[in-house]
């Protein structure tokens, strides 16, 4: 559990679930009774020891923590400044971060004696991390995912498959992680008494942005060791891309207090902020209610919600965590936006540098990198999450670069 | 007294429950759902739920997603559908209106001035799918001050501990969503009701409407033996998709008949 310290970033969200104005607990009243059970839950797991213990273990012996810090060398000559570090969690198991949140909520699932778990997927990441430990617990699982997610994202639905998970493909609406997130919903709203719903993101209605922010908070809690043990000291500046922002808001949050990092996330500007084909929600959106929380979203002068865009299905939602929101609001973090032809640029970059595939998502992140290094000092700190690796992107990024496979 | 109380006072002075039949505005079209709304008020609706379209609606199943992607291509707009009540208050005064949705169109418009257009539209009461109680202070104040009423749901995962803070607040009826589900899908049996419904009547006076998977004037006959007034939506627009208006308010008059002739064993 944080220590409650006054004036600090990290004390939110409030009682009503909520950072500054944006969060809160926007549901049906069928939900609303197994939000609050789910928050007495969670917040009881974080008073016991044995709880953070077990999962512990877990993510030592099961996902492979602490993931690895690595100083990108070639990368730093090649962008001729800052010092570049990235946090590994591609590495981990499953090849993303979204395993650190799914073994945390499968965890409080079995404490709370839920026995079907259901998720939503937009990249399959999630999908993929949560049928893992649907398998290693032995736990039936259903996936939702857009069917245009299905068939972009070939692989990882396969593996779902193969984990023994239902994949469920969602084609209301764009048929993509939104759409995914409506029908896991409607399916929970239907199985209210056995179903846990493993959100992938730092978003939905609370307790879900606190619970998935503090799973993930080992990126920025592992990664501020690392760096004081390999510089001594901490970067000038953290880096991650954003789609509903989990892995972002895992990396930042330890940073929150260190009021001299400099705090970055990347949403995804697809065609171009000013082509209407994005899903940069914090630069083209405004603030409204989806998915149980109060937070931006790209939506129309109607509130109806806008279809976003990106070449990452992973960052393609047209909202964002209500934490980011907040930290944007606020000003502590900076949120800037990269498209589809910059990320597949850094995506090759990465590869090509430092014999890393990255996924799409983090390729964002590291095109931004590649903006700003050059201009920094040599002695200066970049620290970027590398948050999944690009195996699962190899076919959509050679049918971008005009490749047959 | 409020147009929707009053309606239930005179229905109480006859021993009959309502029937509030469901039209999602602008599924397919303007005209058309100004032909239900004016139709059902003549065909036995005792109030009227108007669908408010929205790109994403969670508690809804198939149908009405469905409907609410056609009333969205047909141009619908939380402003268009004041307008849809407003000329329907030109030529009914005294149906009352309540106009279901969820809370983004609300907030994009604003609250405040929402409240105002529609009670100067002439809607009677509100649904906001998803703003539980914990959320409502956002919509109640301007609510009261236009005098609008705030319908609450009741899902049978409400417990009873929750029941009185639920319905704190609420005013007009009281809508019990009898499943655990999306809209049109499964149907409580009358055994289910039996249990239920006086689990509410127990911290509540308002009268207590009945809705999701209520589809037939038999289902509808059940639901008022023990409420006070059923909800059909889902069935109406499978039948205006097959169909046409006429046929749609066929089933009106069929489900008041039910409705209106229920044996009420409860009240």
């Amino acid at each position: 559990m944080n220590e409650i310290i006054p004036n600090s970033l990290r004390n939110g969200p409030d009682g009503r679930g909520r950072f500054g104005e944006f969060g809160g607990r926007f549901v049906a009243e069928t939900l609303m009774p197994l939000i609050l059970e789910l928050e007495a839950a969670y917040e009881a797991a974080k008073a016991d020891p044995s709880f953070q213990t077990e999962l512990d273990y877990y993510l030592k012996h099961y996902v492979g923590r602490p993931s690895a810090l690595w100083f990108a060398e070639r990368l730093t000559k090649e962008l001729g400044g800052a010092k570049i570090y990235f946090k590994r969690d591609e590495l981990n198991h499953t090849g993303a971060h979204k395993i650190n949140n799914c073994l945390g909520q499968i965890l409080l699932a079995r404490r709370m004696g839920k026995t079907r778990i259901i998720a939503e997927t937009g990249a399959g990441q999630h999908g993929v991390a949560t049928a893992t430990v649907c398998a290693l617990f032995g736990l039936p699982c259903t996936v939702y995912m857009g069917a245009v997610d299905v068939e972009r994202q070939k692989p990882n639905v396969f593996r779902m498959k193969l984990l023994g998970a239902e994949v469920i493909p969602v084609s209301s609406g764009a048929g993509t992680l939104k759409d995914a997130m409506n029908d896991a919903m409607r399916d929970w709203v239907a199985n209210v008494r056995d179903t846990f719903y493993i959100i992938g993101t730092a978003a939905g209605p609370h307790p879900y942005p606190a619970m998935v922010r503090d799973f993930q908070c080992v990126i920025g809690n592992e990664a501020k060791a690392q760096l004081q043990e390999a510089e001594g000291r901490l970067p000038d500046v953290a880096i991650a891309a954003i789609g509903g922002g989990s892995n972002a808001i895992g990396l930042f949050h330890p940073f929150l207090d260190d009021a001299g990092v400099r705090l970055i996330g990347v949403e995804a500007a697809g065609h171009g902020l000013d082509s209407g084909e994005h899903a940069a929600s914090l630069s083209r959106g405004r603030p409204g209610v989806l998915h149980g929380n109060r937070t931006y979203l790209l939506q129309n002068e109607d509130g109806q919600i806008q279809e976003a865009h990106s070449i990452s299905a992973g960052l393609d939602y047209p909202g964002i965590g209500p934490e980011h929101s907040w930290l944007h609001d606020i000003g502590r973090v900076e949120y800037v936006a990269v498209t589809d032809k910059e990320a597949l640029a850094a995506f090759q970059l990465c590869t090509r540098t430092e014999g890393i595939i990255p996924a799409l998502e983090p390729s964002h992140a590291l095109a931004h990198v590649a903006k700003i290094a050059g201009g920094m000092d040599k002695d200066e700190i970049v620290l970027m999450n590398l948050c999944g690796r690009g195996d699962k992107d190899i076919f959509a990024v050679a049918q971008h670069l005009g490749v047959e496979l | 007294m409020s147009r929707i109380a009053g309606v239930f006072a005179g229905l109480k002075a006859q021993g009959r429950a309502a029937l509030i039949p469901f039209v999602e505005a602008y599924d397919p079209n303007r005209e058309t759902s100004l032909a239900l709304l004016r139709g059902m008020a003549e065909n036995g609706a005792d109030i009227i739920e108007i669908g408010v379209p929205f790109t994403d609606p969670m508690a809804d199943g198939p149908t009405i997603q469905a409907a609410g992607r056609r009333a969205l291509e047909a141009g619908a707009s939380l402003a268009g559908v004041l307008g849809l009540v407003r000329e329907f208050r030109a030529s009914n005064a005294h149906t009352p209106l309540v106009l279901m949705g969820y809370l983004n169109p609300i907030l994009s418009y604003g609250v405040a001035r929402f409240c105002a257009d529609a009670a100067t539209a002439g809607v009677d009461g509100l649904i906001v799918v998803d703003l539980p109680t914990e959320e409502a202070d956002l919509l109640l104040p301007d609510a009261a001050k236009n005098e609008l009423d705030v319908i609450r749901l009741i899902a049978p995962t409400t417990s009873d501990a929750r029941l009185p803070l639920v319905l704190a607040g609420s005013s007009g009826f009281v809508y019990y969503v009898s499943i655990t589900g999306i809209t049109g899908t499964r149907t409580a049996s009358a055994a289910d009701l039996a249990r239920d419904i006086p689990r509410i009547r127990a911290v509540t006076n308002l009268p207590i409407a009945v809705g999701f998977g209520v589809r037939t004037p038999e289902q509808a006959a059940v639901v008022a033996q023990h409420a006070d007034a059923a909800i059909v939506a889902s069935a109406l627009i499978e039948k205006l998709c097959k169909s046409d208006v006429a046929s749609v308010l066929a089933d009106v008059a069929a489900l008041a008949a039910g409705v209106h002739g229920a044996v009420r064993t409860s009240v």
